[in-house]
């Protein structure tokens, strides 16, 4: 809890605006600012190089509402969600539940590989998963070939059906170890008694799981879905290096489209109106389920 | 406590076949960087006859992975030791000092860390236009350490708010200044605190794509990963080299990663929590 904090015989009362200040100026000149003014600039026609810049109101994000390539990218964002998050934490309560209980030797090993793809650079894992996915070289295809499979060995990161799940696929083998270890940490929490009860009341592992595992780890199945879903959401990095949005708009995503609209169509006010929708986006639904999360405390409490 | 094989077989083949998940994609790219074009056509998973380095001798001159990684390398260590120094400061102010105005200070500075950079890209290449900052590396430092310092705040605040009173106290009493007991009684505890905080700004910084995409041009300006985007463009059948210059931006994160293990974890965890 918040202590009290005393000042010191005769400090001045703004002593701490002082260690604030140097760190206070950057944020604000770097980072805050920055958001209020795409706000701003989202009410503005823009191409970004001329002084003229034409006070156009709510007129972005109309057109962003009616706009079928957003909510095309919106949908794709969408289902990276079930690849990035809802995938990724079954995978992970899957395997945290293996493990939690009875610690089982090379356990360190494991969770030292599992969490790795999370420190590595999305752009280094496009180039890996474009290899994998690669039509002739690629492993899977020639896995796919080997087991005479050889129908189902298509180009999968240009295939209209096929690229999207492929990309999001990419997101589940990053996300899933995060969300292991994350449920992982929270199961020490859950006392044991529990589990010898309903062992002793005949329940069964499924029982247990659904009962008390689930349960017990609300919180951070909550963190899990915010972090993951922000991920998802704002995915640009790795749709930039393995498919641009292609073939077609079939892998556009909306942090694709902001960088396109912005940097490549010259679009500065609808670009930032997107930003600004992405941004409320994002937050509306962390603080959703910030207050899921903080339901489930108050009721355990 | 014995662990009969029969219960743990189970569980060690469905570990060991998501291990395999995450590492087979890895170590294929990393054995490919060794091979020749025509040994590549051996197949995915076939070992290199020998270890040779002449694809990351070509991706680091031809390639110019010696001018991405200097760039990366000042890009990140400028913004770790700055926001690292600049977070403990203003972290401390929140933790220990008495600071009016903190009630509503303390969420403003929160805003950056909930805000993705897609939220902020569009004024601030503007603005570092408007400061003649494009294409030079303070484009790409100055934005990062304003987030990092909205995390790094939240983490060392919450380090100091913890830190045994009964030091402090004593510090004051023998008359130290604020900034010596931060500096000479506070900082040589923080230490596992600062160690969570610098592994991860830096890993951050390292993989950082958007801003150093959209800031510089120039292509001697450009840090590994943008590197390594164009560099696939270019390279895109030449697998062996192009899994040199993945190797390359890859292994210093999963360097640091496999040193400081726990601190990464601790943090990422921590971070994901509090966010």
């Amino acid at each position: 809890m918040a202590r009290v904090k005393y000042r010191y015989p005769g400090e001045s009362r703004w002593k701490g605006w002082w260690y604030v200040l140097p760190a206070l100026t950057v944020y604000l000149l770097f980072t805050f600012l920055p958001i209020l003014e795409t706000i701003r600039t989202s009410f503005y026609q823009w191409d970004g190089f001329s002084q003229q810049k034409t006070w156009i109101g709510f007129a972005n994000y109309l057109e962003i509402f009616s706009d079928p390539k957003f909510h095309n990218a919106l949908r794709n964002n969408l289902v990276f969600v079930i690849f990035y998050s809802i995938i990724p934490i079954l995978i992970g309560l899957f395997l945290a539940s293996l493990l939690s209980r009875r610690p089982i030797p090379g356990f360190a090993f494991f969770r030292t590989a599992l969490f790795l793809p999370q420190v590595i650079s999305m752009v280094v894992v496009g180039v890996v998963w474009r290899w994998m996915f690669n039509p002739t070289s690629g492993p899977i295809n020639i896995a796919l070939n080997w087991l005479g499979l050889r129908r189902f060995a298509i180009s999968w990161l240009g295939d209209f059906t096929w690229a999207l799940p492929a990309v999001g696929s990419i997101g589940t083998w990053v996300q899933s170890g995060f969300c292991m270890i994350l449920f992982l940490a929270g199961m020490q929490r859950i006392q044991e008694e529990y589990y010898e009860a309903a062992s002793l009341d005949g329940a069964n592992a499924l029982k247990q799981f659904l009962h008390i595992t689930v349960p017990g780890l609300r919180s951070e199945i909550a963190v899990a879905l915010v972090t993951t879903i922000i991920a998802a959401l704002r995915v640009f990095d790795l749709v930039y290096t393995t498919t641009r949005g292609g073939p077609g708009e079939s892998t556009m995503v909306t942090g694709f489209l902001i960088y396109r609209s912005a940097f490549m169509l010259n679009r500065i006010g609808y670009a930032a109106a997107l930003a600004t929708v992405l941004t409320l986006i994002i937050l509306i639904i962390s603080l959703l389920i910030r207050r899921y999360q903080r339901h489930g405390v108050e009721e355990d409490a | 406590m014995r662990y009969p094989w029969k219960k743990l077989l189970p569980r060690y083949l469905i570990l060991m076949v998501f291990m395999l998940l995450v590492l087979l994609p890895l170590w294929g790219m990393f054995t490919s960087a060794f091979k020749t074009g025509v040994e590549v056509m051996a197949g995915p998973f076939s070992l290199p006859r020998e270890w040779s380095l002449q694809n990351f001798e070509q991706a680091w001159r031809v390639g110019r992975f010696n001018i991405f990684f200097k760039n990366s390398v000042i890009v990140a260590t400028t913004v770790v030791v700055s926001s690292v120094f600049l977070s403990t400061l203003s972290g401390y102010a929140f933790g220990s000092l008495p600071l009016p105005g903190k009630t509503w200070l303390y969420p403003l500075m929160l805003i950056g860390y909930m805000v993705p950079f897609e939220a902020v890209i569009i004024p601030l290449y503007n603005f570092m236009d408007k400061l003649g900052l494009t294409e030079t590396l303070w484009a790409l430092i100055l934005p990062q350490v304003g987030l990092s310092i909205s995390f790094g705040t939240m983490w060392m605040a919450s380090f100091f708010e913890n830190a045994p009173e009964e030091l402090t106290d004593a510090a004051a009493i023998d008359g130290c200044s604020r900034w010596q007991t931060l500096w000479y009684i506070l900082f040589p505890i923080a230490k596992p605190a600062v160690t969570t905080l610098i592994v991860l700004i830096f890993m951050w910084t390292w993989n950082e794509f958007l801003l150093a995409l959209v800031m510089v041009q120039n292509e001697s300006l450009r840090t590994l990963p943008v590197g390594l985007a164009f560099f696939q463009g270019k390279y895109t059948a030449n697998i062996p080299l192009m899994a040199a210059g993945a190797i390359i931006v890859a292994l210093p994160t999963i360097l640091i990663y496999i040193l400081f293990q726990r601190f990464f974890i601790r943090g990422m965890l921590g971070g994901a929590v509090k966010g």
